[in-house]
């Protein structure tokens, strides 16, 4: 058949029930995502005649002779491999000028959508864009680029202000390559069956079916498959994660797990071969709740009759000796039974925090390739490319520099990509068939095979004397790690650690158990632990402040530590945090000053009663235990330089920040860094962006090798013209010496000006959030408003506000999903129910209240130029704050997330009628 | 997403030239639900568009919603000054989860045919006293209200081979006043509720009860019922099949919120 894409008339020959997404993807429209393929997302929107339509849900016979529009062609027509355009439409521009993006993945989507609204649409963008998710902004700075106001700023001193991301023109006009984007001739597409039981032994694959299927390469199952054991956790030292997981293992411990692999010629051939395949189970007892894995007869996840029994992770082994540990977190300081023996009052309650998902718009996935060299190259969605290289290293016996690793722009993260969940599968594949091969997850398997947050029901008792002061705090915490024990350790660890020791109380004490159970592994996610413990203690916080008649911001003043206090949750040992700067009393002012300023939406009738609620979060700058990062920067022959950081770039950012980080040490402009990132090619080694690391560990390994670089061009300055070094200075493109510019492009003629610097992590900082909201309740309904919303942030000093604010706005909006909406849901044989973005609600723009983001004023001392970490930190102090306000206006506790209207109202209806206090 | 298993897509020029049905055959209308979802079952597709079934049409008669018209259309359509039932289409187009973009593609009569508790469409025809036109595979015709063509949650009355037309609504019915109320776990979200009262000149009352509950209830009344004689009414219509339970919210509370919004569209209407 014939069509225009474009105003390009191409012919194509699509299958019967090929989607017109992936045939314009064929056709080298890489414009057109994939978020959901389900009509859920709006990732994939194109205009077809003019309308905007979700092309993953058109049957592509149905464009037969239609014109279709992309992102690529929105401004004007062009071929597929073009590159950015130097026109852009008026609202990728005004995307560009807005910043109405981070990771940029929906952006395609968005921008198609926007273009195609009227007058009468755009007063009520919710409306208009609910067929358009966003995972990464919150949303306001979506509906400013619609609004066509704009925040990028040009020129000026390169750090404080809002410069635009590099890559701005390049993703809001589609061009900016994500993981897949790339046509690989003679590319096999990888499928994975996934086991229908929570727990079973795999007596007998029978792949003749699947080998019979045509365009089948290759069946892989537990017998092709490496024996060596690893976790898909990824950490710098790999032994905090058990090493209990296998590429294919002949027991399955969880629903979705997977059996075996097809490679194929095509997709559907792959998918064929899949439903081909006959796998007899030997199905065993399992087991779902962490409670009931502890019972001395529980079913074992990991029985030792099986194999030996993993070794546990370093991070927080268990001390227990039942088999369902994963880990263990014990500590205590003073002496807690005298702590509450003191106190005049106590509260104890458990509060509990549900399995979330990440929801990165770009699933998991990687193509991997053997380069001319027969080297193991593998572009992978991910945030660790360097500690995946050596994962994949140790897992197939290759030395380290036979395996290359690097990441495209990638779609999103939020922790989810801090884990090998693809790439080992897609490194097997190659090395066994020596061709190129993709492994793409649906949205469906996303959803139901790949990691969690841990759920956790976290038990709380605190103890104050009756003017507030804290007496004694004693935690319970019990994290489910589902079937495989990757991150049990650091998040029981990390959960346990900062959401106390941000409370000057001289008795603490916490008993922490992850627990393996025969269910989807929980895994990495934004806020690591912490946003689950701080959810039960800000919460009991505030009960115990009512109980004691105090303001629940005078009771954070009162407990909170200062300068000066030592940071302790349970372990008197030294640590490596330090008050690098300190903002959390700015924070706390700002908020309240906030909602006492009479702003925000009124209630929407008299039957809604309306309460305002905080909550506090503190958060170490950088994951303990060592994060190493290495930059490398180079004078280029034209007078620019090339930067080399390993961070990869997901919409956190830090290619923004890496530009500007550099050009303000080098005395130049943004626009003259250019930057070569996530590579493990680029520089030896980074532990990765995770922990909220980008800026602050890259970014100072970055500063450090700027610096290094600016001295050694001011010295060769220096000699060529006979002056001081002291007396040189870095401009734009050139050096001022006292006799005269030295243009850049003379220096690099005839010398290799490079240099390195590196950072590993310590010493460490401390940052604050502040989230305040005022809320409005219907109790007959159980729907809850949010009338105001503010956070506050102690980011240091802030090298991009626009960006900074969009993190703080991102991770509200993420938490709030988490707060009001998500849920991961399992059925009573363990398997995930909510597999799709229409049974598994992640915030739209309407449901995204405007959240005013305040700064305080500070500057770290261990930062980079004064900076601080802020990309987890905003979804901690969430759910908290918003259960407090919901308590505030209608006078009941609730104790567990979501809280939906569903279930608002069973609380409100199981508990009589009560004043509101 | 791509349908990997279908081998082939017809597009029969006609009515009288339908394929004989198959199994593994699907009436393709705009796709919307069926390539939303892996259709592993599924080896051909019969494309709808090509038949051109009866356009939707005003008449005095009242109104002839074409199966394969797009939700689009029906909000764009114009309809007569004395059909004031008409902001209910708005409203019930407005319902639908999938935003103005799914409009452009979803037909109404797909959004019949998938039964899907929340489906706005069936809300929409129940209310007005719609009746569905099918056409069997042996080329004769049979009438059924929708109450009685959808029969539970994605199932309905059609025989395989069979085909919606289109749904018939009397223009008696779109000249009652109406009320409408919807509530959802999430402002956008998918309906957990949605309710629509009419009341005609005689003061006739009837009120239709969709998303919370399997399959649309409605319930009729010569008068305004008092409010007990309604939530009464509701609670004997909803007994056997209960209450929807799915992750779009809880059985109780569908039930909870129900009464309250019935209630509310009995005074709306009674005033």
């Amino acid at each position: 058949m014939r069509l225009t894409v474009n105003g390009q008339v191409q012919d194509a020959a699509p299958h019967a029930g090929q989607c017109l997404r992936t045939l314009l993807r064929d056709l080298g429209w890489f414009g057109v995502k994939k978020g959901c393929d389900a009509g859920d997302c709006g990732a994939c929107t194109v205009h077809l005649d003019g309308e905007p339509v979700h092309s993953c849900l058109l049957p592509a016979f149905q464009a037969e002779g239609h014109s279709v529009i992309t992102i690529e062609g929105l401004a004007a027509p062009c071929a597929p491999g073009d590159g950015v355009p130097d026109g852009l439409h008026p609202m990728q521009a005004a995307f560009c000028a807005a910043q109405g993006f981070q990771c940029g993945f929906c952006t395609p989507g968005m921008v198609m959508t926007a273009a195609a609204l009227d007058q009468g649409q755009r007063q009520d963008l919710g409306t208009a864009l609910k067929g358009n998710l966003c995972r990464c902004t919150g949303y306001r700075a979506i509906r400013d680029a619609v609004a066509g106001i704009a925040h990028a700023q040009a020129e000026g001193r390169p750090v404080g202000r809002s410069l635009p991301a590099p890559a701005s023109r390049a993703v809001v006009s589609g061009r900016a390559a994500y993981t897949f984007d790339a046509a690989v001739p003679g590319l096999l597409h990888l499928k994975v069956l996934r086991a229908p039981h929570a727990h079973a032994r795999i007596r007998h694959i029978d792949r003749t079916g699947a080998m019979a299927v045509p365009g089948v390469v290759a069946v892989f199952t537990h017998e092709d498959a490496p024996r060596h054991r690893f976790s898909t956790g990824r950490h710098e030292n790999p032994g905090d994660d058990a090493a209990d997981t296998m590429v294919f293992d002949p027991v399955i411990r969880c629903h979705g797990q997977r059996v075996a692999a097809v490679v194929a010629e095509s997709e559907a051939a792959a998918l064929a071969g899949v439903r081909a395949l006959r796998v007899e189970y030997e199905i065993r007892p399992a087991v779902f709740d962490p409670d009931a894995a502890l019972r001395p007869d529980a079913p074992l996840v990991h029985d030792p009759a099986d194999r030996e029994p993993p070794r546990p992770g370093e991070d927080a082994p268990p001390l227990l000796p039942h088999p369902n540990l994963a880990a263990e977190a014990h500590g205590a300081i003073g002496d807690v039974e005298a702590g509450f023996a003191e106190a005049d009052r106590i509260h104890e309650a458990e509060y509990v925090s549900q399995r979330v998902q990440h929801v990165h718009l770009e699933t998991h996935g990687a193509l991997g390739w053997l380069d001319p060299d027969g080297r193991l190259t593998l572009r992978a969605s991910t945030q660790v490319p360097f500690l995946t290289r050596d994962a994949l290293a140790r897992l197939f016996d290759l030395d380290r520099d036979r395996v290359r690793v690097l990441a495209g722009r990638v779609g999103g993260g939020f922790g989810g990509k801090q884990e090998m969940l693809t790439e080992d599968l897609v490194a097997l594949a190659v090395l066994r068939t020596g061709r190129p091969v993709k492994y793409e997850m649906s949205r469906e398997e996303n959803f139901s095979a790949a990691t969690t947050r841990h759920p956790m029901r976290v038990w709380v008792k605190l103890g104050a004397k009756a003017d507030g002061r804290l007496t004694a705090l004693s935690l319970r915490v019990i994290s489910n790690t589902g079937a495989y024990g990757n991150h049990a350790g650091g998040v029981l660890h990390h959960g346990c650690n900062e959401s106390i020791a941000a409370y000057a109380c001289p008795n603490k004490r916490v008993e922490g158990y992850a627990v393996y159970t025969h269910t989807l592994p929980a895994g990495a996610f934004r806020g690591y632990g912490l946003s689950q413990t701080i959810f039960a203690i800000e919460s009991a916080l505030d009960e115990l402040a009512r109980d004691l008649s105090i303001d629940p911001f005078a009771m954070r003043r009162r407990n909170a530590v200062r300068p000066g206090d030592p940071m302790i949750s349970t372990s008197l040992e030294p640590h490596d945090v330090l008050y690098g700067s300190y903002g959390l009393d700015q924070c706390l002012d700002l908020v309240e000053a906030a909602l006492a300023d009479g702003g925000g939406e009124p209630a929407p009738g008299p039957d809604w009663r309306v309460g305002q609620g905080m909550a506090l979060a503190m958060i170490d700058t950088i994951p303990p235990r060592g994060h190493f990062a290495h930059a490398r920067i180079r004078l280029e022959p034209d007078g620019t330089y090339a930067l080399f950081v390993g961070t990869a770039e997901f919409g956190n950012g830090t290619s923004t920040v890496h530009a500007q980080l550099a050009a303000e040490v080098l005395g130049t402009v943004p626009e003259r860094i250019r930057l070569i990132q996530a590579d493990t090619d680029a520089v030896p080694h980074d532990t990765g962006a995770y922990g909220s690391t980008g800026t602050v560990v890259a970014g100072q390994a970055n500063v450090r090798a700027a610096t290094a670089l600016a001295d050694k061009i001011c010295v060769a300055a220096a000699e060529r013209t006979g002056t001081r070094p002291a007396a040189c200075r870095l401009t734009r493109d050139g050096v001022e010496t006292p006799s005269g510019v030295m243009p850049l492009a003379d220096l690099a003629r005839d010398a290799v000006f490079e240099a390195a610097g590196a950072a590993d992590g310590s010493p460490r900082s401390v940052a604050f959030n502040v989230q305040g909201f005022r809320v409005a309740v219907q109790p007959e309904t159980g729907l809850v408003r949010i009338l105001r919303s503010v956070q506050a942030a102690d980011a240091g000093f802030v090298i991009n506000p626009m960006q900074c604010r969009g993190q703080i706005e991102g991770g509200v909006a993420q938490a709030l999903g988490a707060a009001l909406y998500e849920d991961v849901r399992l059925d009573a044989e363990g398997r995930v129910v909510t597999r799709t973005l229409r049974n598994y609600h992640i915030p739209a723009m309407a449901d995204v209240p405007v959240t005013e983001v305040l700064f305080a004023d500070t500057h770290d001392t261990v930062g980079p130029l004064g900076a601080k970490s802020m990309s987890e930190a905003p979804y901690n102090p969430v759910a908290p704050a918003l259960g407090n306000a919901i308590r505030d206006a209608t006078g009941v506790r609730l104790t567990a997330t979501p809280f939906a209207p569903d279930r608002i109202f069973h609380t409100l209806t199981a508990v009589p009628e009560k004043a509101s206090a | 997403m791509d349908l990997d298993t279908i081998t082939a897509v017809l597009r029969p020029p006609s009515l009288d030239e339908l394929p004989p049905w198959q199994d593994g055959d699907a009436w393709l209308a705009g796709g919307t639900w069926l390539f939303s979802e892996p259709q592993p079952g599924l080896t051909r597709l019969i494309d709808l568009s090509t038949l051109a079934l009866p356009a939707t049409e005003v008449s005095e008669a009242g109104l002839w919603l074409s199966a394969t018209g797009t939700i689009a259309e029906l909000d764009r359509l114009a309809l007569p000054n004395d059909w004031i039932a008409a902001p209910l289409v708005g409203q019930c187009c407005r319902a639908l989860l999938g935003s103005f973009k799914i409009w452009n593609r979803a037909s109404v009569g797909g959004n019949l045919c998938m039964a899907l508790p929340a489906g706005p469409m069936i809300a929409l025809t129940a209310a007005l006293d719609g009746l569905c036109r099918l056409r069997r595979p042996d080329g004769m015709a049979r009438r059924l209200p929708v109450t009685d063509f959808v029969l539970g949650v994605q199932r309905t009355a059609l025989a395989p081979g069979e085909i919606l037309l289109g749904i018939d609504v009397p223009a008696a019915a779109l000249k009652r006043r109406t009320a409408f109320r919807r509530i959802a776990l999430s402002p956008e979200g998918r309906s957990g509720a949605l309710l629509i009262g009419t009341r005609d000149r005689a003061g006739d009352f009837a009120l239709t009860i969709t998303a919370a509950t399997p399959r649309p209830v409605r319930l009729a009344f010569a008068t305004v019922p008092a409010a007990p004689d309604l939530q009464a009414a509701l609670a004997a219509a909803t007994e056997t099949d209960g209450w929807y339970d799915d992750v779009h919210g809880a059985p109780d509370w569908r039930r909870h919120v129900s009464g309250l919004l019935a209630e509310e569209i009995r005074e709306e209407l009674a005033r």
